[in-house]
């Protein structure tokens, strides 16, 4: 893995480095906690967001897809180009690009389901040595038509808020405005937007008919064949839908970060953090073990290093398999 | 109404039925009896389209039911209750019925016809399926597949391990159903509980077909049922 792929480089507060230099020497642990949790809101959102489509992929089609993070690593590339192609003011092409880049992502996906996935009878092992192959190949088209370089993407908005905070003085209470102790307004609409989606997925699959085929297909693949599902389009859908997810999870932080060819990897691997401990297939689990590592992730990078934010993520994964395999929301097998 | 000629079916490599024929007729109740592993569910599977059949010919009403792909199975009036229920178990009683609905284009009418036949299950219209009672997993198992409005239903041993009266209110359903002109294949393990409301009963072994005999001439001499089942 490159530089620009570390697990280390997918929080966003990496961009920020007043936080671990100058920032940590002029701000009191109030405004420098607060600082760390809007940095791990905005890797938890994404994460949440990135996480619900590898969850609900599994969830109705029992596929671990390990070309995942290369559909994420897709949106962000093709953020870039629709970016690029639509010229003028940012948000003209970032509005673009959140509307069709996870649009033609999951075409794609919905496509390499049909193509691959399908032939392979969705058989639980086989799928993940293809998904291995589909990573492979999305990868390596990517680098030979998109190049190995970072690129950015110009934020549609992203104005400096300097944000207040209380403190005792000689004077009593005062509000005081201290240096370096902000954000942007383009982070807390990543986390805005990241929720909203999330809150449409958790409607569109409790509240609508087409959710519903979802979950019947997801308890039982046989009974919703026999009661009139065409399980291989809900498939198809599904696959297209979990990378829809995690395309538009990239475009939203692609502002944040650069879009490069091999930036699938973090995400993935988080991602599959995330599920285990939430619980494979369960939408609540991913998103409180979601919250629950991109908090952390944010705090403990802040405050010690991002090195040690891993080391204690691993050890939840470590945790969770050894005392709920099922994961936190998951339910045992029968 | 149902047909089978000459069906063979089975999983892989491995043959099950063994060219096996039967006719159902509209508001008849067949009863299909044998040991097992004769291949009863199976029988039913590949009426389905669950299980592949490799020769002979499915059809209802004289449509090619072997043909069409398995999903088309609900919408061509075949409604199933397959042995163990298999409920949607996440989803709610109401979620549940709802699948039917969607499959056989039926409204919220049929949704309310089907409850007043099973009057416990209207009272937990919320309650994940899978909190259920044994019976009324089996009663909401079958308003299910009525939800699809069947020309013949395919039922694989819906009274297992109920107690009487849950038998009793089921036998009530079907029995109504086959009044109003829907041909039903049920597969029961146990004579007893088939002849009170079987017009007709097939016997299977190994895949192959047995007699197909009258209720009431088994009930007269069960020296064939006897055979098949053993004691």
């Amino acid at each position: 893995m490159t530089g620009a792929s570390s697990w280390a480089g997918w929080s966003s507060c990496r961009n920020e480095p007043f936080l671990h230099d100058r920032g940590a020497a002029l701000m009191e642990f109030g405004p420098h906690l607060t600082l760390a949790l809007i940095e791990g809101a905005v890797t938890a959102a994404v994460l949440a967001l990135t996480a619900s489509g590898l969850s609900l992929v599994f969830g109705v089609m029992r596929v671990v897809n390990i070309a995942h993070g290369a559909f994420f690593m897709l949106g962000a590339v093709l953020a870039w180009w629709i970016a690029q192609a639509i010229g003028g003011h940012p948000a003209w092409g970032f509005g673009a690009a959140l509307i069709a880049a996870p649009l033609m992502v999951g075409a794609l996906a919905a496509a390499a389901d049909a193509a691959v996935l399908r032939r392979l009878a969705h058989d639980p092992e086989r799928t993940i040595v293809a998904t291995i192959g589909l990573l492979y190949i999305i990868e390596q088209v990517t680098l030979m038509t998109y190049g190995p370089e970072a690129r950015p993407v110009v934020a549609p908005f992203n104005a400096r808020i300097a944000l207040p905070w209380i403190e005792r003085g000689a004077e009593g209470w005062q509000v005081i405005w201290p240096w370096g102790f902000g954000t942007t307004t383009y982070k807390l609409a990543v986390i805005g937007a990241a929720m909203a989606m999330v809150a449409g997925l958790w409607l569109f699959l409790a509240r609508t008919r087409a959710g519903l085929v979802l979950r019947a297909t997801q308890a039982d693949r046989e009974m919703a064949t026999a009661f009139g599902i065409p399980v291989a389009k809900v498939y198809a859908l599904t696959f297209g839908l979990g990378a829809g997810l995690a395309a538009l999870a990239a475009v939203l932080i692609v502002p944040i970060r650069q879009a490069h060819y091999l930036m699938g990897g973090d995400p993935l691997l988080l991602s599959f953090v995330v599920v285990i401990i939430g619980g494979l297939g369960s939408l609540p689990g991913t998103l409180l073990a979601a919250v629950l590592i991109g908090l952390s992730d944010g705090i403990i990078s802040v405050f010690f290093s991002p090195t040690l934010a891993k080391i204690v993520a691993t050890l939840m994964v470590a945790l969770v398999l050894v005392f709920r395999p099922q994961g936190l929301f998951g339910s045992r097998p029968a | 109404m149902l047909r089978l000629d000459e069906v063979q079916a089975g999983y892989g490599r491995v043959a099950v039925l063994h060219g096996v024929s039967l006719v159902l007729e509209a508001g008849e109740i067949l009863c299909l009896m044998g040991r097992n592993g004769a291949g009863k569910t199976t029988l039913l599977r590949a009426i389905m389209g669950l299980v592949p059949v490799g020769a002979g010919a499915i059809t209802l009403g004289g449509a090619r039911l072997d043909r069409l792909p398995a999903h088309g199975m609900a919408a061509a009036g075949l409604g199933y209750v397959p042995q163990g229920r298999r409920l949607f178990a996440g989803l709610s009683v109401a979620e549940n019925l709802e699948i039917g609905l969607m499959a056989g284009g039926g409204d919220d009418a049929l949704r309310d016809e089907v409850l007043g036949l099973f009057p416990r299950l209207a009272a937990r219209l919320g309650q994940r399926a899978e909190t259920l009672s044994g019976g009324e997993q089996q009663m909401l198992a079958l308003a299910r597949a009525l939800c699809l409005r069947p020309r013949v239903l395919l039922l694989d041993e819906p009274t297992e391990g109920l107690q009487p009266s849950m038998i009793a209110a089921i036998r009530e359903v079907v029995a109504a159903k086959r009044a109003q002109g829907v041909a039903v294949l049920l597969v029961e393990q146990r004579l007893d509980a088939v002849l009170p409301v079987a017009d007709r009963v097939a016997f299977i072994e190994t895949g192959r077909m047995g007699p197909v005999m009258e209720a009431g001439a088994l009930r007269a001499d069960r020296s064939v049922a006897d055979r098949y089942l053993g004691v």
